[in-house]
């Protein structure tokens, strides 16, 4: 008799454990052709609320850290998503694509968190500026991280889309509420796997799977979010989400009319690290 | 010995009143009625309707405005539409040479803009005279030099013009606000449509006519005068690709609301609360005067006001004693009188608004202080308002007053210090003194503000950016990422 | 309590100097530890801030009549001074007369607080204001270097003063100062206050020398706590003399020790101060930092040489309404 191989379950990632959905459901992970791949956790509103809160948590810690810390720990991100290669291929393939197609995701995935990984003690070198004011003063800006994003992910490509948006987000110190691609969402599974083996600490990303129609409103109208990345979430009922975030004048950063997310050029820009910084600007006075 | 000095009688302090020394305001013309200026010239409203302006410190008319429906506003957006597409394409050089000139206009004609401020909005002939309007000229200045350089400003940008901004602009600094929109939005490409606020409208106006004398294209630079529904209808005009607003957080949201899903791009600058700190190595004289500065300048009609003074326990007695006796000094009245410090509300409904919020403090139980000056008889006038004892939880803790008065709570650490600052929605600004250098970036590092001012208040140049966290706004005016929110192909 | 000792020793209904008196709340002698205590409770000063304080107030504009008064008010605190080496009794007595009558054609202009020489020049000085309530002000105790030894400072004031001087002007030892004995600073102080007698003392802290307003403050501090009468700036032999903001953290330092101590303290702004327009401005300055009752020439005074005939210039222009040409006004 052939051995039995045990599957996986699929849960949320939130404050580096893997809890189950407090509603206790599930929703099925089909692949391209509706087999059921695995059950997937259905993230409910109170798991949405549990993860924006320890992401609040963690923002302090993690901003507190030195950029190159935050630039360090995003590249061994990228390690383990390199070491995870073939699962995310794997994945990815169930979806649809090639090979090959596959391939070549989760290796601009990868690169692209080594990307950004080198941007986290330089971005502020860029964005910032001393400013040259009239008067004995001394007059510096600088970039700081907004606080906790809520991040639509894309629907697809689901693990580039994905890493295309959370990398800006954290390296610059902010904490992030993810929602994976509903329909593929095992790629961010995996993907918070390799979070947790990063060194990542606690908190900082947090992935929910589950119903988007549900947890979208959630997400813009929670008062507690500074800013939610649309990207993943294209024009069609940005408005929704915008009113929604207008009662805390929660930023809201919109995706461009269209979206290569292959291409370096169009998806990955340090300006997509700094949508998601707040300007500080501090005067003193230069005396004896 | 000293057998000479003879007993000299001894003599009375010599009264040194400030005799009244008032701005002249012959220089100064108001017409009886105003247009709306669309397309580089005055135009009748299309609504057939006038509100009047008045003078706050006299509650007398000082002219009719007329005031923008739709239609004006539709008008005005195409206006600024048709001249966009030349003006966009405009070389830089040339658009910098306009704005160069502008500055210099204003500059020339410094004291006449000044004194029409002063008339209309109540504020201090001081501070028009040596705050609003030298700042003004230099915003132009600034980013006058900014219109050919731009493609120097960000990494990877290939700068575009976003097209027409639609810019709502609030009643306590009326000329300047409009410069901080303005100055970037032309320097940039972009044309105009301004709303100024419906009880400063004049120098805008006053402003349009210069931009005329400067030669400036027809429809580049508009005004669309009228309340809250003029500008409504200027947010909501589809031809509008860019909505800059200044003013309360209410409306803030109301427009994120009302331009939700169009792809209108959009920058707030609302309101505050902000925590002024003092701690107990500060120089005292200075953070007494940059706490009276904090609050008190512009009768507090400033978004950035210091209305949370968090004075370290130790030496609150002390401070708040020496913040009394200073008080006591300041000069309250006619706001063309070149020694007043503090002059007009705005207007009588905001003066109802500090009055209400001033008894919900004192009903709160919070100790009230106002020196003993008088008020003049006509006009609207509040006096400088101290409260001790407030805590975090009072009203006058929370609520912008924005008015002449100060809520004061103390602190025992620096990290309650931190605690107590950003405890609060908004995260406009923030002040901190104290003599200690490690402490000052401790604190700038974590106060929640988009600007920190650290032994200093209060203090604006255009090369600065300013604009806030959370609540009190997002995008960023002045300085060069003052030009972002006016630009597109950032990617 | 406000103990206004300068009126004392000014009016001449003169307590004699006790030595609580001498040093009003540190005691005659003191450690070093002591007045280190006490000086580190000096608050800092932020440079920037002061000096934009004290231009906001230069912008407070006097119409006519408040100008006029001024005016009066600015010769009348007035310390008319000659500090030449080739002063001689000649320019002494004529400066005198200058001091009672500053313009002779016309009476109404009041007499300047005191006459401000050298000791050599005190008897003649003495001897030209007699039967006057002018004031007779040395510069003492090695003036203006303060360095000799403190036998030499202390006999050098005991002369003045009893060849007729009843104000006396020492400086303190900057070098020691700057060196931080602050002890030292402080006994001269002390000293040469004994050995005025009852002659008023006015402490120069040479500001020009101290480098920064904390050192102001600091110093400020150091000689009302030492029992001087009036704190004063300069010597006016060392450029930057009096500035505006210097007066202004003197002012609050003042202010300060007669909330700790009940001693109001006076101040004398000297060196530099050329213009009418500028004296105004100075006292516009005391005005708002320290109130009414401080305008008069018992709290402050001006030390200067050349102010006086620009401030007569602008009298009599106010009052006939015609600019005025300097030469028809006496040199001395």
């Amino acid at each position: 008799m052939s051995r039995v191989d045990v599957r996986k379950t699929y849960k949320l990632y939130v404050g580096g454990a893997f809890p189950r959905s407090e509603s206790g459901r599930t929703y099925p992970a089909l692949d391209a052709a509706d087999s059921v791949l695995a059950n997937v956790a259905d993230g409910s509103r109170k798991d949405l609320r549990d993860a924006v809160r320890v992401a609040r948590g963690a923002q302090a810690g993690w901003a507190e850290r030195s950029g190159y810390n935050r630039g360090q720990v995003l590249y061994r991100v990228a390690e383990m998503v390199e070491d995870r290669a073939d699962t995310f291929v794997d994945q990815i393939r169930a979806s649809g694509p090639t090979r090959a197609q596959a391939k070549r995701e989760v290796d601009r995935s990868i690169d692209r968190l080594v990307w950004y990984a080198g941007w986290g003690d330089k971005f502020a070198q860029v964005f910032g500026n001393l400013n040259p004011v009239q008067g004995a003063f001394f007059n510096i800006s600088a970039p700081e991280p907004t606080g906790v994003v809520g991040i639509v992910s894309p629907e697809e490509p689901a693990l580039l889309g994905l890493v295309s948006r959370m990398a800006p987000v954290v390296i610059s110190g902010n904490t992030a509420v993810l929602l994976a691609s509903e329909r593929w969402p095992l790629t961010a599974i995996t993907f918070s796997e390799a979070l947790a083996t990063a060194d990542l600490p606690a908190g900082v990303v947090n992935i929910l799977t589950g119903r988007k129609d549900k947890l979208v409103p959630v997400l813009s109208a929670h008062m507690d979010v500074n800013a939610i990345d649309a990207w993943g979430n294209g024009w069609q009922g940005l408005d929704a989400i915008e009113i929604a975030a207008a009662d805390s004048v929660t930023r809201v950063v919109r995706p461009p009319r269209s979206i290569e997310w292959a291409d370096d050029r169009s998806s990955q820009s340090p300006h997509m690290i700094a949508d998601f910084t707040e300007l500080k600007t501090v005067w003193h006075p230069k005396g004896l | 010995m000293n057998e000479k000095t003879p007993a000299k009688p001894e003599i009375a302090p010599v009264d040194f009143e400030y005799a009244s020394s008032r701005e002249a305001t012959d220089l100064v013309e108001i017409d009886d009625s105003y247009g709306l200026w669309i397309n580089g010239a005055s135009r009748s409203p299309a609504s057939k309707r006038y509100f009047s302006t008045i003078n706050p410190a006299t509650e007398e008319p000082l002219a009719r405005i007329a005031e923008a429906n739709e239609r004006d506003v539709d008008r005005a957006v195409k206006a600024a539409r048709k001249a966009s597409d030349s003006w966009r394409r405009t070389p830089g050089k040339e658009r910098a040479k306009y704005l160069f000139r502008i500055a210099r206009m204003i500059q020339e004609r410094a004291r006449e803009f000044a004194v029409l401020e002063t008339l209309d909005g109540g504020k201090p002939i001081k501070e028009s005279r040596d705050f609003d309007i030298p700042l003004v000229a230099a915003y132009f200045f600034y980013y006058a030099g900014w219109a050919d350089k731009l493609e120097y400003a960000f990494p990877g940008l290939k700068p575009e013009p976003l097209g027409v901004a639609g810019q709502v602009i609030p009643w306590n600094f009326p000329l300047l606000m409009m410069s901080w929109k303005v100055a970037p939005a032309l320097a940039t490409g972009n044309t105009v449509v301004l709303k100024p606020a419906e009880t400063t409208s004049l120098t805008a106006l006053a402003f349009a006519r210069l931009t005329a004398e400067a030669g400036l294209p027809s429809g580049v630079f508009n005004v669309v005068t009228g309340a809250g529904p003029t500008g409504a209808s200027l947010v909501a005009h589809p031809g509008v690709d860019k909505v800059a607003f200044t003013g309360s957080t209410a409306v803030g949201k109301a427009i994120q609301r009302s331009i939700a899903g169009s792809p209108k791009h959009l920058t707030l600058e609302l309101g505050g609360k902000a925590p002024h700190v003092v701690f107990d190595d500060a120089p005292i004289d200075q953070a007494i005067e940059g706490v009276v500065n904090g609050i008190f300048f512009n009768q507090g009609h400033v978004c950035c006001a210091g209305s949370r003074l968090l004075v370290q326990e130790s030496i609150a007695d002390h401070f708040v004693d020496k913040l009394k006796r200073r008080l006591e000094t300041l000069r309250v009245g006619d706001p063309l009188d070149k020694n007043t410090d503090v002059g007009a509300i705005n207007s009588e409904a905001q003066l109802d608004k500090i009055t209400e919020l001033v008894d919900v403090g004192i009903e709160e139980g919070a100790g009230i202080y106002q020196p003993a000056c008088e008020l003049p008889d006509r006009g609207y006038f509040f006096k400088p308002t101290l409260f001790t004892g407030v805590s975090q939880s009072h009203r006058i803790a929370q609520e912008e007053i924005f008015g002449p008065v100060l809520s004061i709570m103390t602190f025992r650490t620096p990290a309650e210090a931190i605690e107590k600052a950003n405890n609060t929605p908004y995260g406009l600004s923030a002040g901190v003194w104290t003599t200690k250098g490690s402490r000052i970036l401790w604190m700038a590092d974590r106060l929640k503000a988009g600007v920190v001012w650290a032994n200093t208040y209060n203090k604006f140049d255009p090369a600065s950016p300013f604009g806030g966290y959370q609540e009190s706004g997002f995008g960023r005016e002045g300085g060069k990422h003052g030009l972002l929110p006016y630009l597109s192909g950032v990617r | 309590m406000t103990v206004a000792r300068g009126s004392d020793s000014i009016s001449g209904v003169s307590t004699p100097a006790t030595i609580s008196d001498t040093s009003p709340i540190l005691g005659q002698s003191v450690s070093r530890r002591s007045l280190e205590t006490y000086l580190r409770a000096t608050p800092s000063v932020d440079e920037v801030a002061a000096n934009e304080r004290a231009a906001a107030l230069a912008t407070r504009s006097i119409k006519r009549e408040s100008k006029m008064h001024a005016l009066e008010l600015t010769i009348r605190m007035m310390d008319l001074t000659t500090l030449e080496g080739m002063d001689t009794p000649g320019k002494v007595t004529q400066l005198a007369s200058k001091a009672i009558r500053p313009d002779p054609t016309d009476p109404t202009i009041p007499s300047v607080a005191a006459l401000c020489v050298y000791p050599n020049m005190v008897p003649t000085a003495s001897e030209a204001l007699h039967g006057t309530d002018i004031h007779l002000a040395a510069v003492a105790s090695y003036f203006p270097s303060g360095q000799a030894p403190l036998a030499v400072r202390v006999a050098d004031t005991q002369w003045a003063q009893q060849a007729g001087a009843d104000e006396i002007d020492m400086v303190i030892d900057r070098g020691a100062f700057l060196s931080g004995d602050f002890v030292k600073v402080y006994d001269d102080i002390v000293a040469v206050k004994e050995a005025c007698g009852p002659a008023h003392l006015k402490v120069i802290l040479e500001t020009g020398e101290l480098a920064t307003y904390d050192n102001v403050r600091k110093a400020s501090m150091l000689a009302m706590a030492a029992g001087a009468d009036f704190i004063k700036t300069s010597t006016g032999k060392v450029s930057p003399a009096s500035t505006r903001p210097v007066t202004l953290v003197m002012l609050e330092a003042i202010r300060d020790f007669e909330a700790m101590t009940g001693f109001q303290i006076g101040m004398k702004s000297a060196g530099g101060i050329r213009t009418a327009k500028d004296a105004i401005r100075y006292l516009v300055l005391v005005s708002e930092t320290m109130g009414k009752d401080w305008m008069t020439p018992r709290m402050f005074r001006f030390g200067a040489s050349s102010l006086l005939n620009d401030v007569l210039m602008q009298i009599r222009w106010l009052r006939s309404g015609v600019y005025q040409n300097p030469d028809y006004f006496t040199k001395d």
